[in-house]
């Protein structure tokens, strides 16, 4: 089970080669492979994730949550899919067209890519990039520009307020998540995603540096927009921030891609901190499954149980708290560090 | 084997084609009604909006984006210090004292200045 997927993968490459394919040829055809499967799930996964998000907000406010269509209402989503594609495209006439059309599009792609650096598995990935974290930061930070992009262009009061609270408050966020991560990449000693998951092997980063696991969740939520920091999107003042001019398959891509990146932040969470795909018994790959999806548990427990926070609150509480204790967790993990190399470890 | 940036351009050039194939599905499937003048106005809570969007923004927010700018930087310097910190050994290490201390003093100037303040 452990090398199921690797084996597909390796056999598919012999088969190819096998049809007279050159080597370049092959990989390509992999690529083109592994492409799709990470498009499959990602729209499938989201389905479930949207599902499971209201079983969950509806398990912590003591009510049913969807429970119509299909076993446990599992079927919902899929209701909800049909529903937005079979929707009027309605582009506001004060509207500019095109960043307006284009800003939904630059931002699932912005966060698909998110996937090509992440270890799905022992050997699963598709690059293993020599600057994967920093790869993952740097083009995670990009959709700050499709959000503006997506609030500009709508020429709406409301979507203009939301993304402009949204950009301050991801430009804000992102150096604590960048600098919380500095103090793992001091221990693992590379940037590359697999070199960490292998320093791993023996204690789980999360034990060595529990401040910067903190810091990294709280900054990662606010990245995502996500609740108790969801100011950007605020549904009882600004209706849906930068969204709310955008119907049927545009705003339906905006959620997509807001989805795909809480995988793909969790997924990056469990890889620097939580081992990645290190675990007993299970294969690799479900290790990393189940790591993940613990952390987007958390992720909506959070979300469910925490009220909104103030928007002046929110950007103090990134520079004046956030920014000093993780640049202090990067003084003391290299302090810590020198002490041991001291002492002779 | 592809090199590894060319793997990530060519998955890069594939994904453009993931939300063009969803809007064109979208396209095919959905209702095409003539346009509505009305429909087609900005959503302003049902009245009528009043004076224009793009208007000059709080200042606040630049600010921000310049104390986030210096931190972004800092940022960048920080990272190959990070990687190759176990290597470098104390003298790196009380380098970058100094450089956290120089941007921590930015810092406090910016929070003194009341840069950091949301009015």
């Amino acid at each position: 089970m452990e090398h199921f997927f690797l084996n597909i993968a390796h056999s598919l490459i012999v088969w190819l080669m096998g049809l007279g394919l050159s080597s370049k040829g092959a990989d390509l055809v992999l690529l083109i492979v592994q492409w799709i499967c990470i498009v499959a799930i990602v729209t499938i996964n989201v389905i479930v994730l949207i599902w499971l998000e209201r079983k969950v907000a509806g398990f912590m406010q003591q009510r049913l949550g969807p429970n119509r269509l299909g076993p446990a209402g599992m079927f919902q989503t899929i209701a909800d899919a049909i529903k937005l594609l079979t929707k009027e495209d309605i582009i506001p006439s004060a509207a500019d067209r095109i960043i307006f059309r284009t800003a939904p599009i630059f931002f699932i792609i912005i966060a698909v890519m998110l996937y090509v650096v992440l270890p799905m598995g022992d050997g699963m990935q598709i690059v293993d990039l020599n600057v994967g974290v920093f790869y993952f930061i740097s083009v995670a930070s990009l959709s700050t520009i499709c959000l503006l992009m997506a609030g500009w262009g709508s020429n709406n009061k409301w979507s203009l307020l939301g993304a402009m609270r949204s950009v301050a408050q991801m430009i804000s966020y992102e150096i604590p998540l960048a600098f919380s991560l500095l103090g793992v990449i001091m221990i693992a000693g590379s940037l590359s995603l697999s070199d960490i998951v292998a320093a791993q092997n023996n204690i789980w980063f999360i034990i060595l540096q529990p401040v910067a696991f903190i810091t990294f969740f709280i900054a990662a939520t606010a990245e995502l927009n996500r609740g108790p920091f969801d100011m950007p999107e605020a549904e009882q003042e600004l209706t849906a921030g930068a969204y709310t001019e955008y119907t049927g398959m545009r705003w339906a891509l905006f959620f997509l891609a807001e989805y795909t990146n809480l995988v793909a932040v969790s997924a990056l969470a469990s890889t620097m901190f939580l081992g990645g795909w290190h675990g007993p018994w299970l294969p690799s790959w479900i290790w990393i499954i189940i790591k993940t999806y613990l952390v987007m548990l958390i992720f909506m427990w959070m979300k469910w149980t925490f009220p909104r926070i103030r928007m002046d609150h929110l950007m103090s509480f990134s520079w004046k708290v956030l920014i000093p204790v993780t640049l202090a967790n990067i003084l003391v993990t290299g302090a810590g560090i020198q002490f041991l190399a001291g002492m002779g470890w | 084997m592809l090199g590894d940036y060319a793997t990530i351009g060519i998955f890069l050039l594939l994904t453009i084609l993931f939300p063009l194939a969803a809007l064109g599905l979208a396209w095919v499937v959905r209702p095409k009604p003539l346009p509505d003048e009305e429909k087609l106005t900005t959503y302003e809570c049902g009245v009528d909006t009043q004076g224009r969007t793009w208007v000059r923004f709080r200042v606040n927010y630049f600010l921000y984006a310049l104390v986030f700018l210096a931190f972004d930087i800092e940022t960048i310097f920080l990272f190959p210090w990070a990687v190759r910190f176990k290597a470098l050994g104390l003298f790196a290490f009380v380098e970058m004292l100094v450089f956290i201390a120089i941007l921590l003093t930015g810092l406090w100037y910016a929070w003194k200045e009341g840069a950091l303040e949301w009015y």
